[in-house]
């Protein structure tokens, strides 16, 4: 099946507003525009079972309905901030295809009634942006940004706004708070952004891949898109496929693939011809699933991963063979949220400031058994009492490793006591 | 002379990105508008954008601190930022930091004599597929190098050297 989000792999210059227009590009935006009412927008996105790209899996048409009517103006945030460990693929559409995901921000835009958009990029994807604000000016060129567009009413300005190195400004609320011009720590919620969100104003936050496939299900029907993926999980994902894999890299595959598949048909199997260990299936926010042929075999879409004690979150493989010990890879995810941890919150400051402490330890000489006991229970405190995800997901790592792979926590407390 | 003064056509590019009430949002792109003019965000710097934008020069201070990307010193003339993240070290990014510490003669944090590179471990550039791999950041631009060896780096760096040569 050709690419749906990556169609620059079999488009060459698809990157050109032309070479897009010829493809079909922006007919779903005109129909969106000249045809149906913005509540028609959502509707199709609604009904196609399209879900948050970003980790959350939250359902896309759903949060644009929660967008508060009595409040205006609304406006639109596309989070490309793409700073999880394990993911790369926001960056490879934004390269390729960025008309498509441009054409998604604009029918965002319309479907909840805003008129300003802003792109938030990580800073390190500066030329990402110059050339997003070059593709930007050739919209309005052509009619597809500004006022008054084609001959309807409606207007749409979009902006990039780049962030400079926080991994939390990918929490959606921290986000908001960064293109206010402060610091980049997350707001207690609720109030959720579709009541409250940037300059306190109804927002609608969404990642770059789903806001990708928007054009396709408003062109081609919520029908249409259900017929890919699962039921639970419609439509196609991008996975980054990334550690010791012979091919590592983005595939688009329909929900419902298998491990099996992505790792072995598509990533060439295992560098050395080793043994998938562990995977984990969400980058460093992962828990670590113990590989075996059942999980091999298992589906990629939500509800199945969750069956083997995870989650898919982002869908950002980060494959494990078995020349690796756990406690080394709980220690980069460890040092990782350590140092992204924005400070506002009590038990992600400190306790990923204790966690790295204890790993630290752990993995010098010396080290003593309780010290791993003492590790896990720091994690398990912090469970549950952090004020956004990314506490929460400093702790999955490390509990999961502890507890799905004990020996390799034992053999290094034992050898270095 | 200001910001507003060097660059009038820049800020106000800027400021035009955001709602009028809400001035502060252009602090960010300030920042690093700054940075490009002199190389890192000085005192100075921060106390003009804070006026600009009617801000104090604690709160500037503190967006300083808070974001990586930000510097306020004078370090080498390029940060090479090594990912040493995860995915990367599973990839060999702990070895390449490693050998590329050996050859330069500096450990991670320090500059090279001539003041050419400060070499940086950080966090996740979203390239996890092309390890080794690092970003190159001047005061103007952040440069991607992937699918890197040693000894391409090393090569890397005598092009710098020689193009520094050339503009001094």
């Amino acid at each position: 099946m050709p690419h749906l989000l990556l169609r620059h792999r079999e488009i060459p210059g698809i990157d050109r507003l032309e070479v897009y227009r010829e493809h079909g590009g922006f007919e779903a935006f005109e129909k969106a525009l000249t045809t149906m009412k913005p509540g028609e927008v959502t509707e199709i996105v609604k009904n196609s079972g399209l879900r948050g790209r970003g980790g959350a899996g939250f359902p896309t048409g759903m949060k644009w309905s929660f967008i508060d009517q009595k409040i205006w103006p609304h406006y639109v945030v596309a989070n490309a901030d793409e700073s999880e460990p394990g993911t790369f693929k926001d960056r490879e559409i934004m390269e390729g295809n960025p008309f498509q995901f441009l054409e998604g921000v604009a029918l965002a835009a319309y479907a909840v009634g805003a008129e300003a958009a802003y792109i938030y990029l990580r800073g390190e994807f500066w030329s990402i942006a110059s050339s997003l604000d070059q593709r930007i000016a050739e919209m309005r060129q052509a009619g597809y940004l500004g006022s008054d567009l084609l001959g309807t009413p409606y207007g749409l300005h979009v902006y990039t706004h780049l962030g400079a190195g926080a991994y939390i400004c990918g929490e959606e609320t921290a986000m908001l708070e960064s293109i206010e011009g402060k610091r980049g720590q997350p707001r207690i919620r609720p109030p959720f952004p579709a009541v409250h969100g940037l300059y306190g104003k109804p927002t609608v936050v969404n990642n770059v891949e789903t806001l990708t496939n928007v054009p396709l299900i408003v062109a081609n029907g919520a029908d249409w898109y259900k017929t890919l993926g699962t039921p639970d999980s419609a439509g196609v994902k991008v996975f980054s496929l990334s550690g010791r894999v012979r091919k590592p890299g983005n595939y688009e595959l329909p929900f419902g693939s298998t491990f099996r598949e992505l790792i072995y048909e598509h990533g060439g199997g295992v560098q050395d011809s080793r043994r998938v260990r562990a995977i984990m299936p969400a980058g460093a926010s992962s828990s670590m699933i113990l590989a075996d042929d059942k999980v091999l075999d298992t589906p990629m879409d939500y509800a199945s991963v969750r069956t083997l004690g995870a989650d898919l979150g982002s869908a950002s493989l980060i494959i494990i063979d078995d020349t690796v010990s756990l406690d080394w890879v709980i220690q980069k995810t460890i040092h990782f949220f350590t140092h992204e941890s924005c400070g506002k919150c009590t038990p992600c400051r400190e306790g990923t400031y204790w966690m790295k402490h204890l790993i630290d330890r752990i993995r010098a000489t010396g080290a003593q058994n309780e010290d791993v006991e003492l590790l896990l229970n720091v994690a398990k405190q912090m469970q549950n009492k952090c004020l956004c995800p990314l506490g929460e997901f400093s702790t999955m790592a490390v509990v999961t490793g502890i507890e799905r792979f004990p020996q390799d926590f034992k053999r290094v407390a034992g050898a270095a006591a | 002379m200001t910001l507003a003064q060097k660059y009038p056509a820049e800020v106000k590019q800027i400021l035009a990105k955001y709602p009028p009430e809400h001035r502060r949002s252009a602090v960010m792109p300030l920042l690093y508008l700054a940075q490009r003019n002199q190389g890192f965000i000085t005192k100075e710097a921060m106390q003009d954008i804070a006026q600009l934008l009617d801000m104090s020069l604690t709160d500037i201070g503190s967006l300083v601190g808070f974001y990586t990307l930000f510097h306020d010193k004078q370090e080498g003339k390029y940060r090479m930022q090594v990912c040493t993240d995860l995915p990367c070290a599973l990839r060999g990014a702990d070895q390449f930091m490693e050998e590329l510490c050996t050859n330069l003669g500096i450990k991670v944090g320090e500059t090279t004599a001539d003041g050419l590179i400060t070499l940086e471990a950080v966090t996740c550039l979203a390239a996890c597929d092309k390890a080794p791999m690092f970003q190159l950041q001047s005061p103007d631009s952040i440069e991607y190098h992937e699918d890197m060896t040693v000894d391409r780096t090393l090569e890397l760096i005598q092009i710098l050297k020689r193009a520094g040569r050339e503009v001094a």
